[in-house]
């Protein structure tokens, strides 16, 4: 079931060429357009939270940080819930536009929340929406597009997710600059991003339907039967397994941009917006990226997609000219960003049924964000214990084995891919 | 619905949230303007103000009027008259002779420093910071000054959390971040990277308290450190933001004896320096601040206001525990004590 608007067959000159956005599904514009603006909204709040919380509150920043790990982990485990769901009822785009809902009203929330209790209510929702919407609103990328060109669909949903991410912390700072301790402004532009973002996805994206209508008891027990069986089948279970292998391995931007600054002035300086260098990098190659994977095969550039991850290790490791490491570092990232993330998603969309695609793109993604999880917190320790450059070091020689660990984990799929 | 329908549906919809938005924006913008030009220049007074000493100095929280502008009030009226100067300070600490001022810079970039100012308003030294200031204090004699801030980044960046904390002469010659100064336990060297230091307080130019957290174990110590020998050692757990009374013979400090929603519930508490006694002082509510002494009796530290975001009180205490707490300053923030000594 393609609505896509180009479904041309795949002519090797035509697919040489330079295609622009107009090659992937109306749908699929769309909906990036949705995580554009829903992207503003959440990134904006974000950028302001650690000054709202120490300056408006009068809170140690100590608590903050404790409050992160528990998002993250909600976030997680939501998500299988919400591809399971979706795959259930056969209807992505409202479990996805549930999602952004719970999240839009967290964002009403924000303006009333005056103390840390109320306000980590309000964050946990945002996460909860996160991780509701996140794996049906991939399904209904996958399942707008053509699958020759999913990897590309996805760099585009993928870039335009981005391009929010980049604009949302610079139009907060800009507007505390104009209005000092203006954070309701933040958060009123936040959830006016959000409903307008909504309201594009539930009256304009198309109500796409992964499986007829209200199937019988038994056909719906033989989904749920199904679902599994796809998961734990055999080329999906690689690509889980690979995930993991090199999530564990993933240490977190964080530590990078961490490692740059503690040596390095110009990364210093910039430090809260180092994380805006590497979503420009990502916004850039996400599309290309994406049609490589398309080319050459999506587990192929997924894996070696990592190898970006390492140079930036290794870069950030070494004591190199302030301004080059820097950059190098946020386009290593960026690169690592987009040659894996829309990646997975389109992978996974590959190996799985449409009666079964949320459930396991969520479930790849969920694999991928506990096992960076755990390997965040292992990797505290090594850095506490060894100190950075060392902890660097070894992480990026873990990384590689993990490489070669993750390619041959998934000889199979790239074999196939290839034939 | 025809597809223009709903894209016109969509279009109006959305102009209509956005001029909600902006109109909001520019209301809150025009209201701030209008406050900054409510602070007429008959009340603003320089550093001077309380060059003669005797005045508690302070950020102003009143909200609209002056809001996180440097003020000072009588130590003996304290719910007088306030004199407000053209200083906009998050976190300070003063002497009869300087202004030690740590700032956040908005921007499209926003950026941290640290200011030091002299008697006449005059800026002596100005270095960047890290991260959002936390702490600032300088020494009895007015001539070092220490400031932490948290070095934060991102929340999909976060890393737990970072401090720097660096001592600095007040002419901004840095004596060195204390991470990269020893720490010893019942004489042993403690592993150089597994540390985060925050909270100092000077006894005088050579000997001084501070945090220690050990970011393995999420343990606080109460250090006690030699800027000479650029040494440090620990000497009790669960202490945090210590600040040493004028005689020397306390410290008061918050101490984890709970757990709230946000976090930690600190209650402050007092260490006998001559026999490492610990008291915790009778304070319901949970305390996030690093104590000022107003003399040798009775503290004070800053509490958010729960109904009203960005305002504050500043509370004082009685060290013996003979009383409540009360309300010594309204709408004020980070107290600086400036002597009858000095």
């Amino acid at each position: 079931m393609y609505i896509s608007l180009t479904n041309s067959p795949p002519d090797a000159a035509e697919t040489r060429a330079p295609r622009g956005i107009r090659t992937v599904s109306s749908t699929v514009v769309t909906l990036g357009l949705v995580s554009l603006l829903t992207d503003i909204s959440s990134e904006s709040v974000s950028a302001v939270l650690p000054l709202y919380v120490t300056g408006m509150l009068g809170l140690s920043t100590i608590a903050f940080g404790l409050l992160d790990g528990l998002y993250q982990g909600v976030s997680a485990l939501v998500r299988i819930a919400g591809g399971y769901t979706s795959d259930r009822l056969g209807r992505p785009k409202w479990v996805a536009f549930s999602g952004y809902a719970v999240a839009a009203a967290a964002r009403v929330g924000l303006l009333f929340a005056s103390s840390f209790a109320a306000l980590s209510v309000v964050l946990t929702a945002d996460r909860i929406g996160k991780g509701i919407r996140t794996a049906p609103r991939d399904a209904l990328i996958a399942a707008s597009s053509d699958p020759q060109n999913r990897g590309a669909a996805f760099g585009v949903h993928r870039m335009l997710d981005n391009i929010g991410a980049a604009i949302g912390p610079l139009l907060a700072f800009v507007i505390l600059w104009l209005i000092p301790d203006g954070y309701d402004v933040v958060f009123a532009v936040s959830l006016s991003c959000a409903v307008i973002g909504l309201l594009i996805l539930g009256v304009l994206v198309p109500n796409v339907r992964t499986r007829p209508e209200a199937p019988e008891r038994a056909a719906r027990r033989r989904d749920r039967r199904d679902a599994w069986t796809t998961l734990r089948r055999g080329p999906f279970r690689r690509v889980l397994a690979a995930a993991g292998i090199l999530g564990i391995v993933t240490i977190g931007d964080g530590f990078v941009y961490l490692a740059l600054q503690g040596r390095n002035d110009f990364a210093a300086q910039w430090f809260p917006l180092l994380y805006v260098g590497t979503n420009v990098a990502f916004l850039a190659l996400a599309v290309p990226l994406g049609r490589l994977a398309d080319r050459v095969g999506r587990a192929r550039v997924f894996v070696a997609g990592h190898v970006g991850l390492l140079a930036a290790y290794v870069v950030a490791a070494l004591a190199i000219d302030d301004l080059v490491a820097t950059l190098l570092c946020l386009a290593f990232l960026g690169a690592f960003y987009a040659a894996t993330d829309g990646v997975l998603a389109a992978l996974a969309a590959d190996l799985t049924t449409p009666e079964t695609r949320a459930t396991g793109i969520a479930a790849a993604q969920t694999v991928v964000a506990v096992s960076r999880f755990g390997s965040a917190a292992l990797f505290g320790v090594l850095w506490f214990a060894v100190g950075r450059e060392t902890a660097l070091v070894i992480a990026a020689l873990v990384l590689a084995g993990a490489v070669v660990g993750a390619a041959i984990a998934l000889r199979p799929v790239i074999r196939k891919a290839a034939s | 619905m025809s597809g223009r329908a709903r894209m016109v549906l969509v279009a109006g919809a959305s102009a209509a949230v956005l001029a909600a938005t902006i109109a909001f924006g520019v209301t809150a913008w025009a209201d701030r303007r209008e406050a900054d030009s409510n602070l007429g220049t008959a009340d603003t007074a320089g550093l001077g103000t309380w060059a003669g000493g005797d005045r508690i100095v302070f950020r102003t929280t009143e909200s609209g009027r002056a809001y996180g502008h440097v003020a000072s009030v009588p130590i003996d009226a304290p719910d007088g008259a306030r004199l407000t100067s053209g200083d906009v300070c998050d976190r300070l600490d003063a002497t009869v002779a300087r202004l030690s001022c740590l700032r956040i810079v908005r921007g499209v970039v926003p950026s941290y420093t640290a200011t030091v100012s002299d008697a006449a308003g005059e800026t002596a030294a100005e270095w960047p910071l890290p991260g959002i200031p936390s702490r600032t204090r300088f020494s009895p004699s007015g001539e070092l000054v220490a400031e932490t801030s948290f070095v934060s980044g991102h929340s999909y960046a976060a890393v737990g959390f970072s401090t720097a904390t660096v001592i600095s002469r007040v002419d901004g010659t840095s004596l060195g971040n204390l991470e990269e100064w020893s720490l010893t336990r019942d004489g042993a060297a403690v592993a150089a990277a597994d540390r985060n230091f925050w909270g100092v307080t000077f006894v005088d130019d050579r000997t001084f308290y501070a945090t220690v957290g050990m970011t393995l174990t999420g343990t606080t110590w109460l250090v006690r450190g030699d800027i000479d020998a650029r040494s440090m050692t620990m000497l009790a757990e669960n202490v945090e933001c210590p600040s040493v009374s004028p005689d020397g013979r306390s410290i008061a400090f918050k101490r984890v004896t709970g757990d709230d929603p946000a976090g930690p519930h600190w209650t402050p508490a007092i260490y006998d320096v001559a026999t490492g006694a610990v008291r915790v002082l009778p304070e319901e509510r949970g305390i996030d601040d690093q104590i000022e002494w107003l003399d040798d009796d009775t503290i004070l530290y800053g509490m958010p206001r729960a109904q009203t975001r960005g305002d504050s009180d500043v509370w004082a205490l009685e060290v013996d525990g003979s009383s409540d707490p009360r309300i010594l300053i309204e709408h004020a923030w980070s107290p600086a004590v400036v002597g009858r000594d000095e």
